[in-house]
């Protein structure tokens, strides 16, 4: 079976965001009011041939973690389905 | 013979001419070395140098970390061998595993490059062994992502165990504890963002590098004679 994998990475709460603050900032100056707490992230996506869902989740979950983030410093989340 | 110092070349390092200079300044012998070879061959202490090693992509050092090289690295740290990394070098040793915490995006996002008034904190290091704590050393900065950052365990760690090596006279990245530089339990490895080789002559403005990598030199010396 073939899988599709979305992996978001976003930093660990409490870790300072820069790239998401400075985007916070420059919201007042386009006239977006009311908006808050914004952080930055990722997004990657990739295909996973494995028996079943199980087998999938666990090879995606291990690339995330092993690669696409940084656990010292970032957390990630994983979307599975089926194609 | 002078002690012969590895400098470690990714694709897309870009320090390692200006380390391999600077280490014959320092009285060793820069020998370059590429990432995709398995073993160190005869050196006495390794430098991962700055630049931005496979591009950079993902996240500075992410991708570098899996180069076939660094299992020998790893290996030559274990067995207590001096071992270096500036800039990328230490984002590099940080993904590896080889020294904790991470480099995140400097605060304000801010590409820096610029000289650096550091403090030695801790002479515990074949980096800083030649120094006094609280020298106060000039060297530039050049980097992106230079904010050290670690969960609050392993910073009560580092304090408790004098590893870290270096701080800015002034935060310039947002660095927690204004962290220029760590070393591992050891001493024999040593991650730091200012660029040691790019003051390593009064031409360039200052000679304080030279002070760090004498003292790289002198443990690489001591190294090769114990092996």
């Amino acid at each position: 079976m073939r899988f599709r994998a979305r992996v978001e990475v976003q930093l660990r709460p409490g870790i300072a965001d820069p790239e998401g603050a400075t985007i916070e900032r420059a919201l007042p100056a386009l006239g977006f009011e009311g908006v808050a707490h914004v952080r930055a992230g990722r997004s990657f996506s990739f295909e996973v041939d494995a028996p079943d869902e199980g087998a999938a989740r666990t090879t995606a979950s291990e690339l995330a973690d092993r690669l696409l983030a940084n656990p010292v410093i970032e957390q990630s989340r994983l979307e599975l389905e089926a194609i | 013979m002078a002690p012969r110092i590895g400098v470690v070349v990714f694709p897309g390092t870009n320090c390692e001419h200006d380390v391999v200079q600077a280490a014959a300044a320092a009285g060793g012998e820069g020998v370059l070395l590429w990432h995709g070879d398995t073993q160190l061959g005869a050196v006495d202490a390794v430098v991962l140098p700055g630049g931005f090693a496979h591009g950079d992509y993902l996240r500075p050092g992410a991708l570098a970390r899996f180069s076939p090289v660094m299992g020998s690295v790893a290996e030559f740290a274990r067995s207590g061998g001096p071992v270096v990394g500036i800039c990328n070098g230490f984002q590099v040793l940080t993904e590896a595993g080889i020294l904790p915490g991470a480099l995140q995006k400097n605060g304000r996002l801010r590409f820096l490059c610029e000289p650096a008034r550091l403090v030695v904190s801790s002479t515990a290091s074949v980096l800083t062994a030649g120094s006094a704590v609280g020298d106060e050393l000039v060297i530039p900065i050049n980097h992106f992502s230079g904010n050290y950052t670690c969960d609050d365990a392993t910073r009560a760690r580092l304090q408790a165990e004098d590893r870290i090596v270096l701080r800015y006279a002034a935060n310039p990245n947002g660095s927690i504890d204004a962290i220029a530089g760590i070393a591992n339990e050891a001493g024999n490895v040593v991650g730091l963002m200012p660029h040691p080789e790019r003051a390593s002559s009064a031409l360039l403005g200052s000679e304080d590098g030279l002070v760090l990598l004498r003292a790289l030199v002198r443990a690489a010396a001591t190294a090769s004679a114990a092996a």
